[in-house]
């Protein structure tokens, strides 16, 4: 209960620090809605107007407490650029990203657990070797070459989905699912060579570990106590590691959707930060903000499942 | 223990095995239906790219945006047309008369035009429309032009007469303002009007679709469907042509032009219509002394620029006018400056800049020919000592601090003409126009502006336009370079686009080819 208190605390202060850090950064930078509204057919009395309008002669603290107040009773305002409600707006592009990022997250989860197991088994060997520079090589790829680079390979080479033609759940799930595979490949691609080799120095330096030479000298196969030991007391560190993929990846994302145009929400972001759409950036960053704080809090947990010990005091590391 | 971890190399192969099955056949599964999808008779349909979203209000009288009016353009008609050579046609209108003292121009309206909710066009939606635009208790009307209106009545059903305050010439292009039905209040988010499409859907960031409008008064639409896909990445709109998923994108560049395999897609090159030049703030030092301005403009080689930027393509030009407007248009001008390097620093010399000085050219960093534009120019004004540097700033950035608040010392842009008359491009630099962001200052210059708006005689009104646009020359009001070139990228099997003097994508007349 405390802790649920705890976590519930940190989420809404995080929310309200990084809201009203959204609200501040816009009003310092130039430009603001009705000037992006009316373009270059703005005249001052076209501005005023607007502005007026919108709400946007209140000053800063006025109008972010309007928000605050919208926020927590389910109003989350309406977009300037789609005259649409936020939530409207928001919420199938949601359902998109969280599931690219999903498909990602899966995708890292599944490839490098085992990677980085038989990394670790073979460390030194000539096939490690060139399996690190490799594994180097594609954690300095940025998202969005790979996300060129497979365009090419399977949409132009290969034909295997149509780049620039994504269907939409509401058309085609399986389809949609299929392309969400190529971004997805993208996006993890660096995680999974980055976990691959956390993991692979957590194993090892576990494995040098006394409990670990006594379970071999006992006689137990190598391979068990890879899995059943020396898996488990390293898997604290890459959860909180994955945690952060989770998070990252999302953050990843807005720039993947940019290049295999997929209607998420990192293009509705860009767009609304171009277009000075403060309701939508500020929901999306509240939701940017949730998600890092849930997958925190998710490692948490499953940390303290792994290794009871953290539940007597502090958090994983 | 051997044949556990036999056991469990034996789960993992078969998990594998399990997930490429997977995988495997969802992509046979693609591979048929794309299959089936060209086997099929072909769907009298095309997709096309645009690389961004439509305004917030889709009705064309608050639509602000260029790109929203270039789609929109298949949708909405006046009661005039533009036709693709500049000139206009009755469209709702089936002919006009204007009264002997110019003032009062009487429509017929065509028989059993229909709006796309099945209803006739009537002379009061007509009025409604004009009378719409041209309110002005709420400040500026939506169509500044409509301040010359005395009157809108309707005479009879099929009759109605504007009345202005004086004669005017331009007047006529005005009309083009989209007649709208007068009782339809959702024109924001499912427009309505007489085009040869109508208005089907729209989602918010990924697309736009049109459906051919079976009641169309003149020539109807070749294509069944028209759905733009919003695609703003520049590579993504490029894999998507080569991909198969967009059929015709315009606005391209050489360089996007070049990645497209020649046997796919047609080519086809118009201009963007619109005045890029160099801008400079007339108002702050040393831009302020024509003798800068002049050097600047001798210190350019703007066949230079095109070659740079767009493998030669656009046409160069020498004042606030561009070549599609053949009537207005001054070829001579291009040429009043050369690059003449000695001449421009003489110049800067009399200036009292014999060193040259530092200046910084504020661009708009979304627009990337504009951003090519003053790199090349960075280099080229080096040679007279002018130290540039670029400053790229968001759009809306732009608008605030350069367009509006006109902080600035020079800028990269072009400037696009809402509508097909030479007003439209050159009375922005009358001293007092709200949109003029260079601060040009020239009592000469609104004396002719004046002159051209009192006369009733459009060859005399033609020369003092031209006239205007050659103090602007003199003067070097800015660096005139170029009306950058348009390249649209069609699928060979595609024919039938027209390119039109003003920013707008006419669909009507594209057409699958056997």
């Amino acid at each position: 209960m405390r802790y649920t208190v705890k976590k519930l605390t940190a989420f809404l202060f995080t929310m309200v620090v990084v809201s009203l850090l959204t609200f501040i950064a816009f009003d310092l930078i130039s430009g603001d809605p009705a000037q992006a509204m009316l373009g270059t057919e703005a005249t001052p009395e076209k501005l005023a107007a607007l502005r007026e309008q919108l709400g946007l002669n209140q000053p800063l603290l006025v109008r972010y407490g309007q928000w605050l107040a919208g926020f927590f009773t389910g109003n989350l305002g309406t977009s300037y650029s789609y005259k649409l409600p936020v939530g409207q707006l928001i919420a199938p592009k949601l359902g998109l990203t969280l599931c690219l990022s999903f498909l990602a997250f899966v995708l890292t989860v599944i490839v490098s657990i085992p990677l980085g197991m038989w990394s670790a088994r073979h460390a030194g060997g000539r096939a490690d070797a060139l399996f690190t520079t490799l594994n180097q090589f594609f954690m300095a790829v940025p998202p969005f070459f790979t996300g060129l680079l497979f365009t090419w390979v399977f949409s132009l080479m290969l034909g295997w989905f149509v780049h620039g033609k994504f269907p939409g759940f509401g058309q085609d799930a399986v389809g949609s699912l299929w392309y969400l595979l190529f971004p997805a490949m993208a996006l993890a691609l660096p995680r999974i060579a980055m976990t691959v080799r956390m993991l692979r120095s957590t194993i090892l330096s576990e494995m040098n570990k006394d409990y670990v030479r006594t379970a071999i000298s006992r006689g137990n196969d190598w391979g068990m106590v890879l899995r059943r030991h020396v898996l488990k007391n390293s898997l604290v560190p890459v959860v909180t590691f994955l945690a952060q993929t989770m998070a990252e990846i999302v953050a990843g994302s807005i720039v993947v959707e940019q290049v295999f145009a997929v209607p998420g929400l990192g293009r509705l972001l860009m767009a609304s930060i171009s277009n000075r759409d403060y309701p939508v950036v500020q929901v999306i960053v509240v939701i940017l903000a949730l998600w890092v704080v849930l997958a925190g809090t998710l490692a948490d947990v499953i940390n303290r499942r792994i290794d009871p010990r953290l539940n007597l005091g502090g958090d994983a590391q | 223990m051997k044949k556990r971890i036999f056991a469990a190399a034996l789960a993992a192969a078969m998990l594998c095995a399990v997930l490429s099955g997977c995988s495997g056949s969802s992509s046979s599964s693609a591979a048929a239906s794309s299959a089936s999808e060209s086997a099929a008779p072909q769907a009298n349909e095309i997709t096309v790219g645009i690389a961004q979203d439509l305004d917030e209000s889709l009705d064309p009288h608050l639509a602000v945006a260029a790109g929203t009016k270039e789609v929109m353009f298949n949708v909405f008609e006046g009661l005039m047309k533009p036709t693709s050579d500049g000139d206009l046609t009755p469209a709702i209108a089936e002919s006009y008369t204007l009264s002997d003292d110019q003032k009062t121009y009487t429509f017929t309206l065509r028989q059993g035009v229909k709006f796309h909710n099945g209803e006739t066009v009537t002379a009061d939606d007509v009025v409604y429309s004009i009378q719409r635009c041209a309110d002005a208790t709420a400040g500026e009307p939506l169509v500044p032009a409509f301040k010359a209106i005395e009157s809108v009545e309707k005479v009879d059903d099929q009759t109605v007469a504007i009345t202005l305050k004086a004669p005017d010439n331009e007047f006529l292009a005005y009309l083009t303002t989209a007649i709208l039905p007068a009782d339809y209040d959702q024109q924001d988010t499912a427009p309505v009007g007489t085009g040869p499409f109508k208005f089907i859907s729209r989602t918010a960031q990924d697309s736009i679709v049109l459906e051919k409008f079976d009641e169309y008064w003149g020539t109807p639409a070749q294509l069944d469907k028209v759905t733009f896909k919003i695609i703003e990445n520049a590579d993504s709109l490029v894999l998507s042509l080569q991909s198969g998923a967009i059929d015709l994108c315009a606005h391209l560049n050489s360089t996007q032009v070049a990645q497209l395999d020649q046997s796919q897609f047609n080519v086809l090159e118009g201009t963007m219509n619109l005045v890029q030049a160099m801008y400079l703030n007339n108002d702050v030092a040393p831009f302020d002394d024509v003798r800068v301005r002049q050097a600047l403009s001798y210190a350019v080689d703007k066949q230079q620029i095109m070659d740079m930027i767009a493998d030669g393509h656009g046409a160069a030009i020498g004042s606030s006018m561009y070549p599609a407007f053949g009537k207005y248009f001054v070829p001579e001008l291009t040429d009043y400056y050369t690059q003449n390097i000695e001449k421009a620093k003489e110049l800067l010399t009399e200036a009292g800049y014999p060193d040259g000085f530092d200046m910084t050219i504020t661009v708009p960093s979304n627009y990337q020919p504009h951003m090519d534009t003053a790199q090349v120019l960075v280099e080229q004004l080096k040679a007279i000592g002018v130290n540039a540097t670029i400053q790229p700033v968001e759009w809306a950035s732009w608008l605030s601090d350069v367009y509006t608040g006109r902080q600035y010392q020079a800028t990269v842009v072009g400037v696009d003409a809402s509508n097909m008359t030479a007003r439209a491009l050159l009375e922005r630099f009358t001293s007092t126009a709200s949109n003029n962001f260079i601060n040009y200052n020239d009592p000469e210059y609104d004396a002719l502006f004046a002159q051209a708006q009192a006369t009733a005689d459009d060859a005399e009104q033609t020369a003092l336009y031209k006239q205007m646009e050659t103090r602007l020359a003199e003067n070097a009001a800015n660096v005139y370079i170029q009306d950058l070139a348009d390249l649209v990228a069609m699928r060979s099997n595609l024919d039938g686009l027209n390119f039109y003097p003003i920013y707008v994508l006419d669909l009507s007349t594209v057409h699958y080819v056997q």
